[in-house]
């Protein structure tokens, strides 16, 4: 059909009479910054949050904020000293951080660490999986408005941290894996220790069950909040927790095990079918009691033997290049290592999960309520170090 | 009846038994007042924000300032007074300034009701009971004033987040009032006391009636919406601190922050006062006679410890409970705190006809 000049006024006119409601009728949206300095991001996210009343139009992230260069630096050291440095990526559960980048150069070197040593590195890796998502499940209820849960947190992620520090002598910055094994043993009485603070844990967890998860209003807040459908959370290569409590049954630990003692364990890899809010806390809540079964079961079968391999006095990593990628208490973690033959890497790529996870915020924060802001994003759980490195 | 003589409005001395002038009863009321409200405040965060909440969260609390941080308060206070007065340079300063005063002097206006004893009230007026809670709802004058004032996205959030809220919560808080007023026949604090002390449960006089018996559904409805009031978890989406990083007290600093402070302490046990007066029967005791010359010093010890248990109750519920969404709160109070609130007047009303 043909346009004619009258049916062009008549568009004309109609336009001008919206443009002149809407002038009388504006009401201004209200652009707030969330961040980089807010209680909720713990640590310096930003969001740029677009409001309409207190809907959110449209919120977009901003990294950045503390990023310090770690795959630069990582070329001018040394591979030993690498491990000092990457501890402080996801600084909750450092260990976990050393591990993949351990893999990577194990796997360029061609050794392989005693079966012992690869026991305690698995079961170092769960303590400091513990340690980290005991601070979520605490965190959560304090982004929610109850602080006590916070406090039960920190006092019975303490007992872990006692663990860890015992082995290692650092309570957040171990540095102690190492090419071909680990620095120590196990000091003595630490197997039983241990068992008593995986009890511990599990009470934790039981009072989780009571005092959020069992709460009425918590409910209110996180069902149906934030939800990630599978394949949505597969398109923004979401992992860890957040893609298995969108019905994803995909694990690391158990999908794609190196050098990692899992498969000689049983254990099970927990899902959720909602994709909500509720959904990751619950899962991050059995995934601590997984752990402490885990832990539990490989401090039972530690086989003896020596922890360390035979490793040349300095390391010069063959020339190559090789991807490790574990399962870590935020997700998946990986490190693509190049090397050209020197003492150090010639190139690291260092995958974190939490900058992955948080690519899917302005999908997911569009059309939420203020609140639901804070709820979703205290669910997708990331850690600021992790997220900018 | 013999307690028609402490519904007189005068401040007798009950031992040596003479009147006092005009001025001296003001002067020793206007003393009393600034020395009990900053008092009150104190106990209350003492005990509970400080104390209280430590051992519930597995830890010490103040310990350092004095025999168990006893003098934790008094750090802070100086701490308080010694800060400056920072305001935003595009506050509106006036306004500025006002907001915490306005908002202190409503938690001081409530006091002046609540009576301690025979004749321990500052003022004994008729409507006791209606001009503390008209008063009380001041404080969203001086939090709007706040929240609009500070030039700050967040405190205008928190200050419309808390003045929908107060509203929302004023009307059960008012309908919650009226089944204890419908049974009491008065609308006066002390009215209320002598009957609780004096009345019948369905015959039975035992105890007298405690009205948190008979009126338990406007006990619960009294306690929630005071929770509300003083946007204590789980309503205290205004200054969540996660979400709008405090609310409308978030440019406030120094002495400025503290009169807020010292408003929403005192506000929680200027109510805990007002409930354990219409629901625990206030200063007076079981088998004691009102006018006994000991209630002139049991009375505000009596009142004192019950309103502490109700502030225990307030404070238990803030420390273990996350934060509703403002929309789920909204929800909550015009579909099913109203509702209920109203039931319960219809059905107290009834009953009173009744028996």
């Amino acid at each position: 059909m043909a346009i004619t000049e009258r049916d062009q006024l008549n568009y004309i006119a109609t336009q001008a009479a919206d443009a002149r409601v809407n002038v009388e009728l504006e009401t201004e949206g209200m652009t707030i910054n969330i961040g980089p300095q807010h209680p909720a991001t713990h640590g310096t996210l930003r969001i740029v949050a677009r409001l309409d009343g207190e809907q959110v139009i449209s919120a977009d992230p901003v990294m950045g904020y503390m990023h310090r260069g770690y795959e630069k630096l990582t070329e001018v050291r040394s591979y030993p000293q690498v491990t000092t440095l990457i501890n402080r990526i996801d600084w909750v559960g450092s260990f976990a951080n050393e591990v993949p980048f351990i893999l990577a150069a194990e796997q360029l070197m061609d050794i392989e660490a005693p079966e012992r040593a690869r026991y305690i590195r698995t079961v170092l890796f769960e303590l400091s999986r513990i340690a980290n998502i005991i601070l979520f499940l605490g965190d959560m209820a304090v982004q929610l408005g109850a602080i006590t849960p916070a406090f039960f947190a920190f006092r019975d992620r303490e007992f872990v941290l006692n663990q860890i520090e015992a082995v290692t002598g650092g309570r957040f910055h171990p540095n102690f894996d190492r090419i071909g094994g680990l620095k120590d043993d196990l000091p003595a009485g630490w197997i039983k220790e241990t068992k008593q603070a995986m009890d511990k844990v599990r009470t934790f967890c039981d009072q989780m069950d009571d005092l959020v998860v069992g709460n009425e209003i918590f409910l209110q807040r996180c069902v149906g909040i934030g939800v990630i459908p599978p394949s949505v959370a597969l398109e923004y290569g979401l992992s860890g927790a957040n893609l298995r409590s969108s019905g994803v049954d995909w694990d690391l630990r158990r999908d794609e095990n190196i050098g990692l003692a899992y498969d000689e364990i049983d254990w099970k890899v927990w899902t959720h079918d909602d994709g909500d809010s509720f959904a990751r806390y619950w899962v991050r809540l059995q995934e601590t009691r997984e752990a402490a079964n885990i832990v539990d079961q490989l401090l039972d079968n530690i086989p003896g033997g020596p922890i360390m391999a035979k490793v040349p006095r300095i390391i010069k990593v063959p020339e190559g290049e090789a991807y490790v990628r574990t399962e870590n208490p935020l997700g998946e973690m990986g490190y693509y290592i190049v090397s050209r033959g020197d003492t150090g890497p010639f190139r690291v790529k260092i995958r974190s999960a939490s900058f992955s996870n948080m690519s899917i915020t302005s999908w997911i924060l569009r059309g939420v309520y203020v609140p639901d802001i804070i709820t979703i994003l205290a669910s997708m759980y990331f850690i600021l170090g992790d997220l900018d490195r | 009846m013999s307690t028609a003589s402490m519904t007189a409005a005068a401040l007798v001395d009950p031992v040596l038994g003479f009147e006092l002038a005009y001025w001296q009863q003001t002067t020793i009321k206007v003393v009393l007042a600034l020395v009990i409200v900053p008092t009150a405040t104190a106990i209350v965060v003492q005990t509970f924000l400080f104390k209280m909440m430590a051992g519930m969260q597995s830890r010490m609390g103040p310990m350092e300032a004095g025999p168990y941080g006893a003098l934790q308060l008094m750090a802070d206070g100086l701490k308080f007074i010694q800060k400056e007065l920072l305001a935003p340079s595009a506050a509106d300063r006036r306004v500025y300034a006002l907001a915490p005063v306005v908002s202190l002097i409503a938690t001081f206006m409530v006091f002046v009701v609540i009576p301690v004893g025979p004749n321990g009230f500052a003022a004994n007026l008729r409507t006791g009971i209606f001009y503390a809670l008209a008063v009380s709802s001041l404080s969203v004058v001086g939090v709007l004033m706040a929240g609009w004032s500070s030039a700050n996205k967040y405190a205008l959030i928190g200050g419309i987040r808390a003045g929908g809220q107060l509203i929302a919560y004023e009307l059960p808080l008012v309908l919650a009032v009226i089944g204890v007023v419908i049974q009491a026949g008065s609308l006066n604090l002390q009215d209320i006391v002598v009957a609780q002390h004096s009345g019948e449960i369905f015959g039975w006089g035992g105890i007298g009636s405690p009205y948190i018996i008979t009126q338990f559904v406007g006990f619960l409805l009294f306690m929630i919406s005071i929770q509300a009031e003083l946007t204590q978890p789980p309503f205290d989406m205004p200054v969540a601190e996660s979400e709008v990083v405090g609310g409308w007290q978030v440019e406030y600093s120094g002495l400025q922050f503290l009169f807020f402070y010292i408003a929403e302490f005192g506000a929680a046990f200027g109510f805990s006062a007002i409930a354990s007066t219409l629901f625990l029967g206030g200063w007076a005791i079981p088998f004691v006679d009102l006018d006994a010359g000991i209630m002139h010093i049991v009375g505000p010890l009596v009142l004192f410890g019950k309103t502490m248990a109700v502030a225990f109750l307030i404070f238990w519920v803030r420390f273990s409970y996350p934060r509703f969404r403002e929309d789920q709160l909204q929800q909550f109070a015009w579909k099913f705190l109203i509702p209920l609130a109203l039931a319960n007047i219809v059905v107290t009303g009834i009953l009173k006809v009744v028996f």
